[in-house]
């Protein structure tokens, strides 16, 4: 199988897509001329022509609202927002209107459309180009939010976004895009929204994550076998809907969950996660369920020795593992 | 002072403490043996760092302990003399603290009830009276096990923080008490005629389990295929026969086959070099060195003295060095560094009368030989039938560092060093 990066997996999801499929287009900031910042649209004008690669104004709650309105009238497009942290003029068309749409009308009306957007810290990138911002949509009901770790799993679900018939919040993690690589097969595949996939088995202990963290959790959970400390590690991929049979089943295996995301720990989807713990699983924790998360900071910080302190890293979830070994 | 337990070589991180050789209050000279260490390696005595009185074993027999762990205190003329130990408070009176103050390291930060202070330097260390004390509340997990098990949790003993009892500890009593209720009842209503046990369990020894967790790395990670050759040794059996008795008048020692078989093994390993490496993922890691590890029978278990630099000695060479590491392993005198470093491992299974085996490659090596009983045959020689000294040669090998080629390349070469084995082959 062909090795390629997470950019790489989602350029080639799109660009399938959109050979396959008339209907699906994409738009946004220096899309189109420039192929994006990150390149994710990179020959795409060429290839597609400027009907279906729209390079919009810098305007975000219109770049949303084209969206939903061209899909609610039968387009599928892929309207990307250039980091996440310029994504709150949206909220009024995707929290206020686009998760409705299929209930208000009773099912008449539908808006299938894919809002993507770079997100995440460890890339000094201060205050407006490190958010997270996966809990904030994760906590409405009609929408879905999808955040890939590997190239396999965001292009297979990347694909599955643009085919659903419902609007789609797709969060890539910005510091996976070059550093991540990972076999992705030539052959035509979609993996289904709302399946969390065990990136590594173990029994004495699970950690529930997802995007970055992923990889951090795994090489956490490496260094913890040399201590003879066996990890599993659960990466939910969607964070909204949560595979809640498989977060029930790995607490059912080991009975010491440790929950790691980027993101604000308060209210976060740790927060969900643990909650469903305790009232599906109860009779099965062996310890109190724990969270690694961001810290009671409204932004990353500019000076580098702060962010680091700011990240979630391998130290950190290290420690947060022997601890909870120990209990 | 705090005895720690010391790095005792590469790629070892923990070591099992064996029979300690001193008692608590016993004197210890600098350099006394103090205790028995078992590592993955070697078993090895701790000489005393320093001297003074044996005060207390912090790592009893049987624990494992990883390197820099505290293993011993031993209180020294000075510590004698100084009035001051670990006390944290008093260390911190004695300072000289002046009008600015200094900043306790080591303490906690004042709360909003007046909480916080210095924090104790010793690590917290298990309570002895937890038994005595009530039990700390169970975990679901635990009572719903207990439950569905019928186990008394008291019966348990608890691995966990302060002594509590983890999932993993209930599960591994249920393990270790098939049919607990069934078995409870059948004792006691059979105590008095004799009960028969159908089976018995022998404790894994630290030894045991060594070789155990190198077993299962070996089998669990490297993909290994194997091959034998028929190997016509008359030629190296009549020059044994030739030189067994002017050898031991003039060395002293007992001239073996094996040394025949390390020179050629040694020298076919300069001609194949795959088969002197190890697999990572970045790349096969080439030894430049030709050390190789004999595999001896212990008392205790397997250990495997290496020959280092095999290739620079002669067969009297080799028999020399042979002779002094077994006897070494044998006896369980072994030093780490003559366990260390194998590139390669041999091991003669015929020996103990097998003629043909399948050896387990030692673990990062990429290869391993067995040298088989040697059985006189009817060979075919000539379009003549023969009757022949013959020895087969076994070798595994890592197949994700070489193909069937490069190991029978290897292989042939053995051979044919041993079967040109004559009269005129120079011992010296």
């Amino acid at each position: 199988m062909p090795v390629i990066t997470v950019l790489e997996a989602i350029r080639d999801a799109m660009r399938e897509e959109m050979r396959k499929d008339e209907r699906v287009f994409v738009m946004g900031e220096d899309i189109g001329a420039r192929g994006g910042v990150f390149l994710a649209t990179d020959g795409f004008l060429s290839e597609f022509g400027e009907e279906r690669v729209i390079d919009t104004p810098l305007a975000e709650s219109s770049i949303a609202g084209i969206a939903l309105g061209s899909a609610m009238s039968g387009l599928r497009p892929i309207a990307e927002i250039e980091f996440a942290d310029f994504i709150w003029p949206t909220i009024n068309q995707i929290v206020g209107e686009a998760s409705k749409v299929r209930y208000g009308t009773e099912g008449k009306l539908q808006a299938p459309m894919v809002l993507r957007a770079p997100q995440g810290g460890g890339v000094r990138g201060a205050l407006y180009h490190s958010q997270s911002v996966e809990a904030l949509f994760a906590h409405t009901p009609g929408l879905k939010v999808v955040t890939p770790s590997t190239p396999y799993d965001a292009k297979g679900l990347l694909k599955a976004s643009i085919r659903d018939d419902d609007p789609v919040i797709f969060l890539e993690h910005k510091r996976t895009y070059r550093l991540v690589k990972g076999e992705v097969p030539e052959e035509e595949y979609t993996i289904p929204i709302g399946k969390a996939d065990i990136k590594k088995s173990g029994d004495d202990l699970s950690i529930i994550t997802y995007g970055l963290m992923v990889h951090h959790c795994l090489e956490a959970a490496q260094l913890a076998a040399s201590k003879n400390i066996s990890v599993e590690v659960l990466d939910l991929r969607t964070v909204r809907p949560l595979d809640v049979e498989s977060i029930i089943g790995t607490v059912e295996k080991t009975g010491k969950v440790l929950i790691v995301y980027e993101d604000n720990q308060a209210l976060g989807i740790g927060s969900e996660v643990s909650a469903l713990i305790s009232e599906h699983a109860f009779e099965y924790l062996d310890a109190p369920v724990v969270r690694l998360g961001g810290p009671e900071v409204p932004a990353m910080p500019f000076s580098p020795p702060l962010e680091n302190m700011f990240m979630i890293d391998t130290e950190k979830i290290s420690t947060a593992i022997n601890k909870l070994a120990e209990y | 002072m705090k005895i720690e337990l010391p790095q005792v070589g590469e790629s070892v991180t923990e070591g099992v403490i064996g029979r300690w050789l001193k008692n608590v209050g016993d004197k210890v000279e600098k350099y006394d043996p103090l205790v028995e260490v078992i590592t993955d390696k070697v078993n090895m005595e701790l000489p005393s760092p320093v001297e003074g009185v044996l005060r207390e074993i912090i790592a009893n027999e049987g624990d494992t302990v990883p390197m820099g762990g505290l293993i011993a205190d031993i209180e020294t003329k000075e510590s004698e003399n100084s009035p001051i130990n670990s006390d944290t408070h008093s260390n911190l009176q004695e300072e000289n603290i002046g009008t600015t103050g200094v900043l306790i390291k080591d303490a906690a930060p004042v709360g909003p009830t007046g909480s916080g202070g210095p924090i104790s330097q010793d690590k917290p260390q298990p309570d002895p009276s937890i038994k005595d004390r009530p039990k700390s509340r169970y975990s679901p997990a635990v009572l719903r096990l207990a439950e569905e098990n019928n186990i008394d949790l008291e019966q348990v003993v608890g691995t966990g923080i302060n002594g509590r009892i983890t999932r993993k500890d209930v599960t591994a009593f249920i393990e270790s008490k098939p049919n607990t209720l069934e078995s409870q009842t059948i004792v006691k209503e059979t105590a008095a005629s004799t009960p028969r046990q159908d089976q018995e369990k022998i404790t894994l020894s630290p030894i045991r389990r060594m070789i155990a967790a190198n077993m299962v790395k070996s089998a669990t990670l490297i993909p290994q295929a194997w091959s034998e050759v028929a190997v016509d040794v008359t030629g190296m059996v009549l020059r044994r026969e030739s030189i067994k008795e002017s050898f031991m008048a003039k060395e002293g020692i007992n001239i073996t086959y094996l040394p025949f078989v390390v020179k050629a093994v040694a020298e076919s390993l300069k001609k194949n070099p795959l088969l002197n490496s190890s697999w990572s993922e970045e790349g096969i890691i080439l030894k430049k060195n030709i050390n190789i590890g004999i595999a001896v029978a212990a008392p205790d278990g397997l250990v495997v003295p290496v020959i280092h630099n095999a290739d620079l000695f002669s067969i009297a060479g080799l028999a020399g060095v042979m002779e002094n590491l077994i006897t070494k392993a044998k006896n369980g005198k072994l030093d780490l560094s003559e366990v260390q470093s194998g590139t390669f491992t041999l091991n003669n299974t015929g020996a103990l009368g097998s003629v043909s085996s399948r050896p387990l490659v030692n673990h990062p090596q990429s290869a391993i030989m067995t040298t088989e009983a040697i059985v006189k045959r009817p060979i075919i020689a000539a379009d003549a039938i023969a009757i022949r000294s013959m020895m087969n040669i076994c070798l595994s090998f890592d197949h994700r560092v070489m193909d069937g080629a490069e190991a029978s390349a290897f292989s042939m070469s053995v051979k044919n060093l041993l079967e040109n084995i004559n009269s005129e082959t120079q011992i010296y």
